[in-house]
Parts: structure tokens; C-alpha cells; sequence
């Protein structure tokens, strides 16, 4: 049987949510001040460059920007063959920062969860926040996004994929079943 | 006690006898070759099919016995030799404690006469105790049963000791063995010195080594005029020394092992222990010169250098490892894969191990002559077998062949007229 | 690409696809050395065994820094080789350490091949910490890192090896690492100290050190066992400075910018002049904090994946 893919967002629907997470930071943060957006590899660096741009519109600052890789956190060291390691690209303290972390699909958490244990061994954030693109939900660990740009309930069997350009701006998001 | 052999194949080198014909065996003796001899009431051996050759004869074992029994004795030895079509063997006296005295030589004689299933020939030591330093007493051990005198397993070192040995023998005209080893030039060495050695990491053992102590023996028999034999020539030097030491007529001959001629260093790759030995397996060039020395005649005999070690001697890093492996069970394939590729004719092949060995050692076996002792071997020199070395009869199963395809084996060895083997 | 090796045994067997991936995966893990909490825990409730037959300060605590840094629990054991038949087998040293289930032996021993008899016997994960004078792959991998850093590649350059290159499992390592890589691989050392077909490992030989480091990009000097002077090989390590030794004179020969390396420990005044070891040229610390980052990727890269489980 032929996958189906069906498109969630396009280009100008994403962009729509990233300004208005970018906004919902901003309020809730009270500005920009101690505040540093970090990435997750791969696709949620992509989106948190496309945020610092926004915010730096919005408030005319820009705030700093790193990128995380959480293989060497994960917990399925034996169980997984594809053993790439990307590289963690934080140049500035995380302590007494509020740390926004940003990936493109949040489902069991356990990402997340790995990318807690990174951030929180280069440092102590004042707090963590999270923001995702799309919440799919099915969680398996105790984890809240502070900041969603759309809830799309699914089922497990079905993919959710991110499209980005060569420019890595995120292009279109789809939900994939096979 | 008759026996009569029938239709098989008859090659017997010595007598250029290369047709179908029967045998019969009378009290252990060949009573008569002849086609369609009529069976009367006598027991038949049909050898259809087969090859009817000479028991083989392999002038280079180490039957460990006495002393080093937990790698092989006189009883396993001999055993694994007749499953190999081998009805002689002459052993090397670098057992515990070494032959150089008529007790041991007795002993080995006695038992294998009363266990053995093979002829033994004792060779002697040619110093006390290999040390190289004092003769052995020659003519005490050939009057008590040795054919040969060698210190094998280790060079006579001193050129002055090597030079009084052979003109010692030659009194009792008897052969030297030569180990032909520059010990200085081995200096620690564990396998061929060469690109495999490089890779590997091993310390390598030059040629010059071998073809050093080599020509020096070739010098010495020329000098004494003493009968020298080469053992184990493993190097394209070294056949060349023979072949134009033979051409200015020096009493000389020598013998190669099947490993030498089957096997190259690369063997050694994945540091494979069964595939250390002394000489150690050489260069693709040395493999073929060693052919080419077995074909035009330089080389006289095949002999196997069995050298049966226990797994723990060997299961062990590779610099440490023991040298040498068994062969008895597997000369008579490996010489006949020279047939196969054309490099021997199959009454050459079996004339290096049956009357060539039998002549330079002066043993009266190796033939099918009317009124020789009946030692035969049948062959099925098709039959393909696996070696697997826990089936190998020997005590130790450190071949360096193992899960190797065999082609040819012994169907039946007869000693003196007695079956000693039978193929199941 | 998938690369999750059962053991590291030695550059040979690994492509230059598989190298690349090694060195990327040491990149990644570098970061953590110069953190102020320099752990993570990617090998949490893993056994490193370091057992070593041979002394060796370098590589033992590279490792063993390496490991404890993925949070594994590391354990030294030093060894006393067995001789001939004599005393334990290595068979037996290592089944008995094999029994308290570590997941990786990092060992180093004399015996060329050591390694390979080991993978051969164990369940577990080995790597090879350098036997015999067969291969040392952690120090090959080391010094193509520090060549990467320090060039930005590998493929294309030239790199000069000098000096005891057949005792030496560095540069067999080396060769096969650089050459892979694409880099042009030039030896030198005395006569007594190269070892017979070397040049069918794909490098270039040379008769003397001058040769080898013209316009080099990298020059690697090895270090000179001082018990070997006065043997058959060398008759003094005063004539082997004299000829074979790297001073600044010499260095000039090679590519302004090249770079020195030495896998250590140095012999100051012997292969390489104290003016160059401390020369701006040279890289001999950076090799050695590579080195962690390096052995950090090889842990973690035979610890991952599902391994076929061997009988």
C-alpha cells in the first residue's frame, strides 16, 4: 500500500507559528534579557535560527543561539545501529540563563528528556523552557511544551515529516501514513 | 599365510612397473607379480580401481617418544602413519632424553616392533645430547638399528664439529641429516622474513638463514666426500645449492616437506600457529622453486617433518608458539596435488616417497621386487576427504590443513603382508 | 553510514569511509574535554577493563580518562606476560577477566597479534591498545585528527615517517590510516630499521631523513628505543641524531607550515632536537589531547549498536 501524505502546514503557515512562539517567548520572558535559544539537531537548530531572526525582528536584539546533539544522552545505546554523533555548539555560559530548547516534533519525550541532561551538564539554567513545532503526542516521560505551534493528534504508525529548505527554512510539514 | 592383491594398479618405481597386475603375498614376502593370477584358495584384497604402490616411506618424523608422550608416541605415531599409507618411518632423536645412546635407539626399536604399526628406523643424534659439542658414538647406534645420524631440530653450529661428523659417518657409511640453520641469522625470528612478516608485525626469518648453514654443509660434503642429506629445503637458494652441488657430483641429497611446496607465508595471516613451522613457510617464489626442484629431480624425497605438539603449545600467541605441524596423514594427497597440476608424474610422485627415501636412508623397503618384504599401500587417488582435525589419528592435530579438501588416500596398508590400516 | 564495530583491532580492515566516520565521531566528543564537567553519561553501567602487559602511562590513561568520561567504569589491571608455556596463558589471564563480564578490554601487549588471539576467544568487545609491533590504531587515528585540525584534510598531503619503523606499530598503523585518507605517505630510517616490503603497503621509501621531509606538510618522528644502540641496529644514538635526528635545520627542508608530531614519549636530542620539540611547529600536546577524544570515539563506536554475539 502506497503511503499517504497529507500536508499539515506550508511555508507561510509555519512562519506564522514560529512568530507567534516567538512573541509568546518574548511576553513570557519579559524581553530578552538572560535569555539563549538552543537547537536540537537535527531540525530544531534549524527552527531556532529561523526563531532568533524573528525575535530579533520583533525586539531589534539578537540573542545567542547554540545547537545541541543529544545522541551521546540517549538511552538506546545498544539498541541502535546508526551511531552518528553531531556536534554540541554552545558558545556561552548556560547558568542563570532561561534556556529556550526548540525541535521540530515533540512525541514520547525521551528526546527531550536527553536534551535536559545535556543542557544541564554545561551548566544551571535559571529554568528550561520548550518549544516545538508540532506536538503529536504519545507521550512516555512527564513532559510539557511551553510553547506549541500546532497539536496534531496522531497515531503511532504515522509519521510526521519536516520539510526544510537548502536555506533550512522550514518548508512544509506532513503526517504520513502508510 | 597368502594373500592375493588383485587388479589393481602396480606402480613400483624401482622396478618401472606401472601396470595392472595382482600380487601375491606369501609369509609377509611378494611371492609373485603377474597379471590374472588365479586365487585358488587364497584370501583377495580387489584392488580395482586402486593404486598398488610401494607402503610409503617418510624419513622425517618426530615420534616424540620417549619423554614427550603427551604429544605423540611410538603406538599414535605409527598409527597415524599407516592411515597415511606409510609403512617406514625414520625418526628424529630430539626426544626426552635425545637418542644418542644404544638404550634409547633399543627402545624405540623394541616398541615399535611390539606396538608399532610401522617400520621404525632410529636416526641418531650426531652430537651428545644435541649440544654440538661432542660426536655421538655412530657406530655404536648404526650396529644397533640407526640409519642416520642428524641433529635435527637444531644446526651443528661449529663448522669444524659439522666437518668431523661427516667424515665420522661416512667410516660407518652412514648419512648426515642437516638442519641447515644459521642460528645467528634467525635471531629470534618466528616466520619468513617478507612483506607478510612486515604486515603482521612478526620478526621475520631471512632465506640467507637456511641457504648459509646450507652451503656450508654442501662445502663440507665436498670436502669429505661424505654422504650428506639435506633436510627440509624449504628455499629457492637453498634448491639451487643442491642442484649445482649434484652437477659437480657431491654425494648429496635432500628432501622437501609438503607444507613447503603446498603452502606460502600467507598462511600465517591471522596469526595461525598450525601454519608455524621450522623452516617457516616461505615466498610464492621459494614454493615454486621447491616444485621445480621435486620435478627436474634436485629434490629426492618428500618427507613430512611431523611435528606433533599438544593445543596448548600451540593456542598460544604466535612468537611463543611451538614450531612445526603434523603431516603423515596428509603426504600422500599433497604429493599426489603434484600429479594433479602436472608438476610429477605419478611414478615420480611415488618414487619420492617410497624407493628414493628407501635408498638414501639404505633401507631395504620402498619396492614390490619378488622377495621383498611386503609393505603396500592401496590407493583410491580420487577420493575426496576433509581434514578435520580431531578424526586425524595422530595425538596432536596441529595440521596445517584443517578444513582443507584432501584428494587421494591410503584404502589399505599392508606391513609385511599384515594389514595395519583399513579404510572404513 | 552504519559503523558499529564489534572490536578495533587495526586500521587494516577499517575503510577510509569508516576512518572518516571515527574521526567525526572524535570531533563530537572533543567538546566534552573542554568543559568544566567533563562527563557524559553515553557509557553509563559499562565495564573498560585496561589490561596491559606492556607499561605505558600515555596510552593507559587516555583510555582510561576516555572512558571515564562517557561515565563507563574503568579498571586498570598490569599483567606480566606469560613465557612460553610458562605461568598463566593469555588464554586463561583473559577468560578469568572475560568472567566479571566487562563489556570492553582495551589491551596492550608484546605479542603482535595479541589482540586478534583475544577477539578470537572473548565475548566481549576488544581493542587494541598496540601489540607487538603490529598495529596501534588509537594513535594512528590521534595523529590523522591532529593532521585534520591542524590542515583541514588529509587527502593530498604528504607526510614524512622517521625513524625504527620495523618495531613499530605506530607506523604500520599510520600507513595504513594516512594512506587511505589519500595522504602521501614518505619513510626514512636506517637500513637495519626497515623492514622488507614495506612499499606494498602503499608508501614511498626514502634512503635518507633529508628526502622524506622535503617540502612535507607533516613530519612524524618515532621514537628510538635507546636499548637498541650498541645492538646490531644502530651503533649510537649520537650517529642516529646526527643522521636520522629532526633539528631545525632539517625542519627547514619541509613546508614552512608544516607541522611535527611524535607519539611519545620523546628522546630529546636523539629524533628530535629540544629546538624543534618546543619549536612553534610542533603538535605533540595537541596529538595527546586528541588522543582522548579519539579513544572516547572508539568506545563509544564498539559499545553501540547490537552486536552479533559470537559463540
Amino acid at each position: 500500500m502506497a503511503a499517504e501524505k497529507i500536508e499539515i502546514l506550508d511555508t507561510e503557515g509555519i512562519n506564522r507559528a514560529l512568530t507567534r512562539i516567538a512573541h509568546e517567548i518574548l511576553e513570557k520572558n519579559k524581553g530578552v534579557e538572560d535569555l539563549v535559544l538552543v537547537g536540537i539537531r537535527t531540525g530544531g537548530d534549524y527552527l531556532a535560527a529561523q526563531l532568533q531572526q524573528k525575535i530579533s525582528e520583533i525586539e531589534g536584539q539578537i540573542v545567542p543561539l547554540g545547537t545541541i546533539d543529544i545522541t551521546m544522552y540517549r538511552d538506546d545505546l545498544g539498541s541502535r545501529n546508526d551511531l552518528a554523533v553531531g556536534q554540541t555548539d554552545i558558545r556561552f555560559p548556560v547558568t542563570d540563563r532561561c534556556v529556550v530548547l526548540i525541535d521540530d516534533v515533540l512525541f514520547t519525550g525521551r528526546t527531550i528528556r536527553a536534551a535536559l541532561d545535556a543542557v544541564i551538564d554545561l551548566g544551571r539554567p535559571r529554568n528550561i523552557q520548550l518549544a516545538i513545532l508540532i506536538d503529536r503526542g504519545h507521550r512516555e516521560l512527564p513532559i510539557r511544551p511551553d510553547y506549541i505551534g500546532r497539536n496534531l493528534p496522531t497515531s503511532r504508525n504515522e509519521q510526521i515529516e519536516v520539510e526544510f529548505d537548502p536555506q533550512h527554512h522550514a518548508q512544509a510539514v506532513s503526517l504520513i501514513r502508510t | 599365510m597368502k594373500v592375493l592383491i588383485k587388479s589393481g594398479r602396480v606402480i613400483d618405481p624401482a622396478n618401472s612397473i606401472d601396470e595392472k597386475l595382482d600380487i601375491l603375498i606369501l609369509d609377509g614376502k611378494i611371492a609373485e607379480l603377474a597379471p590374472n593370477l588365479d586365487a585358488g584358495d587364497t584370501e583377495v584384497i580387489n584392488a580395482a580401481g586402486l593404486l598398488v604402490t610401494p607402503g610409503l616411506i617418510d624419513m622425517h618424523v618426530h615420534l616424540r617418544d620417549p619423554g614427550l608422550e603427551y604429544k605423540e608416541d611410538i603406538i599414535t605415531g605409527t598409527r597415524a602413519a599407516a592411515a597415511g599409507g606409510v609403512t617406514s618411518v625414520a625418526c628424529m632423536p630430539n626426544t626426552s632424553p635425545v637418542n644418542d645412546n644404544l638404550a634409547i635407539t633399543q627402545y624405540i626399536i623394541n616398541k615399535a616392533k611390539e606396538q608399532g604399526s610401522a617400520n621404525v628406523y632410529p636416526i641418531g643424534c650426531i652430537t651428545k645430547g644435541l649440544k654440538g659439542e661432542i660426536l655421538s658414538e655412530m657406530g655404536t647406534l648404526k650396529e644397533g638399528g640407526c640409519v642416520a645420524f642428524s641433529d635435527d631440530g637444531l644446526p651443528v653450529k661449529d663448522g669444524e664439529m659439522m666437518r668431523r661428523a661427516l667424515e665420522y659417518a661416512s667410516t660407518f657409511d652412514a648419512p648426515i641429516i642437516s638442519h641447515a640453520e644459521d642460528l645467528s641469522l634467525v635471531a629470534g625470528g618466528c616466520m619468513n622474513e617478507g612483506p607478510v612478516s612486515t604486515e603482521l608485525g612478526l620478526k621475520g626469518i631471512p632465506w640467507v638463514a637456511e641457504d648459509a648453514t646450507t652451503a656450508r654443509d654442501i662445502m663440507l660434503a665436498e670436502l669429505t666426500g661424505a654422504k650428506l642429506h639435506i633436510a627440509h629445503v624449504s628455499t629457492k637458494g637453498s634448491v639451487e645449492l643442491v642442484r649445482q652441488a649434484k652437477g659437480r657430483g657431491v654425494r648429496l641429497t635432500c628432501e622437501a616437506a609438503p607444507h613447503h611446496f603446498i603452502l606460502t607465508d600467507e598462511a600465517v595471516r591471522g596469526y595461525n600457529t598450525n601454519a608455524k613451522m621450522n623452516p617457516p613457510l616461505r615466498s610464492a617464489a621459494d614454493v615454486a622453486a621447491v616444485r621445480a626442484g621435486l620435478s627436474n629431480g634436485t629434490i629426492d624425497a618428500i618427507a613430512t617433518d611431523h611435528a606433533p605438539h599438544h593445543y596448548d603449545e600451540k593456542n598460544v600467541e604466535f612468537a611463543i608458539a611451538m614450531n612445526g605441524v603434523v603431516g603423515l596423514e596428509t603426504l600422500l594427497p599433497l604429493t599426489l596435488r603434484l600429479v594433479g597440476e602436472k608438476i610429477l608424474s605419478l611414478s615420480q610422485a611415488i618414487a619420492l616417497i617410497t624407493c628414493r627415501p628407501a635408498g638414501i636412508l639404505g633401507i631395504d623397503r620402498g619396492t614390490l621386487s619378488v622377495g621383498a618384504v611386503a609393505d603396500i599401500t592401496l590407493i583410491n587417488p580420487n577420493k575426496e576427504w576433509l581434514v578435520e582435525p580431531d578424526k586425524l589419528l595422530s595425538k596432536s592435530k596441529n595440521t596445517a590443513f584443517a578444513g582443507q579438501l584432501m584428494r587421494g588416500c591410503a584404502m589399505k596398508t599392508l606391513l609385511a603382508g599384515k594389514e595395519v590400516y583399513s579404510k572404513s | 553510514m552504519t559503523f558499529n564495530p564489534k572490536h578495533i583491532l587495526g586500521i587494516k580492515e577499517l575503510t577510509a569511509e569508516e576512518l572518516i566516520f571515527i574521526l567525526d565521531t572524535a570531533e563530537s566528543f572533543k567538546e566534552i574535554n573542554s568543559r568544566e564537567i567533563k562527563k557524559v553519561p553515553t557509557l553509563r553501567g559499562k565495564t573498560i577493563i585496561n589490561l596491559f602487559f606492556e607499561a605505558s602511562t600515555r596510552t593507559r590513561t587516555s583510555f582510561e580518562i576516555a572512558g571515564k568520561r562517557l561515565s563507563a567504569d574503568t579498571v586498570n589491571i598490569a599483567a606480566a606476560a606469560s613465557s612460553v608455556v610458562k605461568g598463566e596463558t593469555l588464554e586463561d589471564t583473559a577468560k578469568n577477566i572475560a568472567a566479571m563480564h566487562p563489556d570492553i578490554i582495551v589491551m596492550r601487549h608484546g605479542a603482535s597479534g595479541a589482540c586478534n588471539y583475544l577477539a578470537e576467544r572473548l565475548n566481549c568487545s576488544v581493542v587494541n591498545a598496540g601489540d607487538g609491533t603490529h598495529e596501534h590504531p588509537s594513535q594512528a587515528l590521534l595523529d590523522a585528527f591532529t593532521i585534520r585540525q591542524h590542515k583541514g584534510r588529509i587527502d593530498g598531503l604528504t607526510v614524512a615517517i622517521v625513524g625504527d619503523i620495523t618495531h613499530s606499530r605506530v607506523v604500520r598503523s599510520n600507513i595504513y590510516c594516512l594512506v587511505k585518507l589519500g595522504a602521501k605517505v614518505r619513510i626514512a630510517g636506517p637500513r637495519t630499521m626497515l623492514p622488507p616490503g614495506l612499499e606494498l603497503l602503499g608508501c614511498e621509501l626514502c634512503s635518507n631523513i633529508e628526502d622524506a621531509v622535503r617540502d612535507a606538510d607533516c613530519v612524524m618522528m618515532l621514537r628510538i628505543q635507546r636499548e637498541r644502540q650498541g645492538a646490531t641496529l644502530i651503533p649510537s644514538v649520537r650517529e642516529y641524531a646526527r643522521f636520522f635526528g629532526l633539528n631545525e635545520e632539517r625542519l627547514k627542508l619541509a613546508k614552512p607550515d608544516a607541522i611535527v608530531l611524535h607519539p611519545g614519549p620523546m628522546n630529546r636530542g636523539v629524533e628530535i632536537s629540544s629546538a624543534v620539540a618546543d619549536g612553534p611547529q610542533n603538535v605533540i600536546l595537541d596529538q595527546v589531547e586528541n588522543g582522548v577524544a579519539v579513544r572516547m570515539a572508539l568506545l563509544y563506536l564498539v559499545a553501540g549498536g547490537e552486536k552479533l554475539q559470537a559463540d
